[in-house]
């Protein structure tokens, strides 16, 4: 009870910032960290309780981000309508990939390389079909309506990204105390015990994976919702699926706050170096980089482990 | 019928300059996957950032022929030993210190080190595409009525050239044996006495001089940008796993197969989706026969 307690404050907590921060640029901040954390929680479900890494979590982000952009620009849907749909079509995605890839036995780095090309196809559909607007991308009409889930202020998105992000630490909460967690960080941790002891693993992380990926998939709603804009490199490219695993992998792996932590870190240096070095292009990711090599080198256990040894030690 | 027997000749008029095409291309794709391969085949490990250090070694050529006039053919006795340091450095003081024995962390850090590599390029080089001008750019070679260009038809020879001084290397030499034999059985190639974090790091240093072969003979006839290697990372996996990881004669074969259903796909689907064809061929390996066309290991 005291984790939901913490996730009540927490969320009360960021709910309130609008009514202290007015600058359009610090609120934008807080949105794009709480984005960011977002990402980072959908891909902890399954690369950190899981422990099966993905490095094309984009598949699901872009699929999501399409469906929303596709059915309201060219079916002409509501957004409100097409929200459910994208997490859905994210959920579906994932049902795909993961059918596919558990039912013949790809584990580590085979099932990082499957992941990686399924993102990479969906690139290339996307880049190729008038449908979705091939290498031209699509633009999202500007309303500014919370009828068409585009709030006419920055607090409104902060307040939209927060409950995504609340959905996010629920999840990973109930992943901590129940009996379907407890049975996905088994089969991460060993496999065929868990298989001996009763466990499921190819339904475990086929669960796992529908539900990271429709988390994914509202991200990429959000972005759509927040940027008006998406296009085949932004939606399937390389740059979100490391985004969505830098955080947790900063933050803690398979930890309820890790994601969270590991986003609020990287934003932080990321505006540290700005302010250091200007605003140079690709800079901030040669940052998140070496922070990456460093903290699998020397803190394998993230934020989170460091903060745990400190309050055991102290 | 008739006509249709009519547009197969047709046909072949532009299918066959198309193979030619893209065997010449399967000859670098082969060259960069026989490093890949040698680097998963010892190490046990998939170097994430293999990309990225094909982009610094055609980085590496172009200010050789910018700044100081090198042609890039000539740079070859440059690059090579150059990207071997490179790769040995690496592999002994970030990835080797990084791994503590633990696959994803390997997985993580050479990830790591693409972001890096890449972004690093960005910074000082920016996003412009640059290209090189030499003589020999623009001419071609007439291959039984197949006009091919003349640098694609030396990064074919070339290409094999190096294929083999690497299976030379790796046969016959003691570093080659100890390769061998690291891949094997990793405890028992230390207890009797190899250095392996040496020949891993040797292993490494080995993978990344042959991108440095392979930027030398692929500068003339393409380009370099920061983001190049993301091209050929995926091929050159899917050649990998085509072939059976760590298997040469698979990657040399794969490599081939890999640039000519690039080339032909590319006819049929245009541009822009044939390249879907190579990937939809990984998933398919991957998930059917991840072993490999040619590989053993089940």
């Amino acid at each position: 009870m005291r984790g939901l307690l913490g996730i009540g404050a927490f969320g009360v907590a960021v709910a309130m910032l609008p009514l202290f921060v007015t600058s359009g640029y610090a609120l934008n901040a807080i949105v794009m960290t709480l984005y960011a954390a977002a990402l980072g929680q959908a891909w902890n479900i399954l690369g950190g309780f899981g422990g099966q890494f993905s490095f094309g979590h984009a598949v699901f982000f872009g699929s999501g981000a399409y469906a929303m952009a596709v059915l309201q620009v060219k079916l002409g849907w509501n957004a409100w309508a097409a929200l459910p749909a994208a997490l859905a079509a994210g959920g579906a995605v994932g049902a795909l990939v993961g059918a596919l890839s558990f039912r013949y036995g790809l584990r580590g780095s085979y099932f990082a390389l499957v992941t990686l090309a399924f993102a990479e196809v969906f690139r290339i559909l996307a880049n190729t079909f008038e449908f979705t607007g091939a290498g031209v991308g699509m633009i999202v009409p500007l309303k500014e309506t919370v009828a068409d889930l585009q709030p006419a202020s920055r607090a409104g998105y902060l307040w939209l990204i927060l409950a995504l992000v609340l959905s996010g630490l629920l999840v990973s909460w109930w992943l901590k105390r129940s009996r379907y967690g407890a049975w996905l960080q088994a089969v991460r941790d060993d496999e065929e015990s868990a298989a001996a002891l009763g466990v499921n693993a190819f339904r475990v992380k086929l669960a796992a994976i529908i539900v990271s990926g429709g988390l994914m998939a509202a991200g990429g709603a959000f972005y759509v919702q927040y940027l008006h804009y998406i296009d085949p490199h932004i939606a399937y490219g390389p740059a979100v699926s490391v985004e969505a695993l830098l955080g947790p992998i900063i933050g803690g792996m398979g930890t309820v706050w890790g994601p969270l932590l590991g986003a609020g870190a990287l934003h932080l240096l990321g505006e540290a170096t700005r302010g250091l070095m200007g605003d140079a292009p690709g800079i901030n990711l040669v940052i998140y980089g070496i922070v990456l090599i460093l903290m699998v080198t020397f803190l394998p256990s993230g934020i989170v482990g460091l903060l745990r040894r400190r309050l055991a030690n102290a | 019928m008739r006509r249709a027997r009519g547009s197969a000749v047709l046909e072949l008029s532009i299918l066959f300059p198309s193979v030619l095409n893209g065997l010449t291309t399967g000859a670098v794709y082969a060259l960069i996957a026989l490093g890949l391969t040698l680097i998963y085949g010892v190490l046990h490990i998939i170097n994430f950032a293999h990309g990225a250090a094909l982009m610094v070694a055609l980085y590496g050529v172009y200010f050789l022929h910018q700044r100081l006039g090198i042609d890039p053919y000539l740079a070859l006795p440059i690059m090579v030993p150059a990207m071997f340091a490179f790769g040995y450095g690496l592999q002994r003081f970030v990835i080797g210190a990084a791994s503590h024995g633990k696959d994803e962390n390997i997985l993580l850090v050479t990830l790591g080190l693409a972001v890096v590599l890449e972004n690093l390029a960005l910074f000082w080089f920016r996003s412009d595409t640059r290209t090189i001008d030499t003589p020999y750019t623009l001419s071609t070679v007439n291959i039984l009525g197949a006009l091919i260009s003349t640098p694609k038809v030396v990064a074919f020879a070339g290409a094999l050239v190096a294929a083999a001084v690497l299976l030379l290397v790796v046969g016959k030499t003691d570093l080659g044996r100890a390769i061998r034999a690291i891949a094997k059985e990793r405890q028992g190639a230390r207890l009797v006495g190899i250095d392996v974090d040496h020949v891993f790091a040797m292993s490494f240093g080995i993978g990344l001089a042959c991108l440095g072969a392979a930027a030398c003979f692929l500068l003339p006839a393409y380009y370099v940008n920061p983001n190049v290697g993301n091209g050929f990372v995926l091929i050159a996996f899917t050649i990998v796993v085509l072939g059976g990881m760590g298997s040469f004669a698979g990657a040399l074969l794969g490599g081939f197969l890999i640039g000519v259903v690039e080339s032909v796909g590319g006819l049929w689907l245009g541009e822009s989706l044939g390249q879907i064809g190579i990937f939809l061929i990984f998933i398919a390996v991957l998930l059917f026969r991840p072993q490999g066309l040619f590989g053993a290991r089940a």
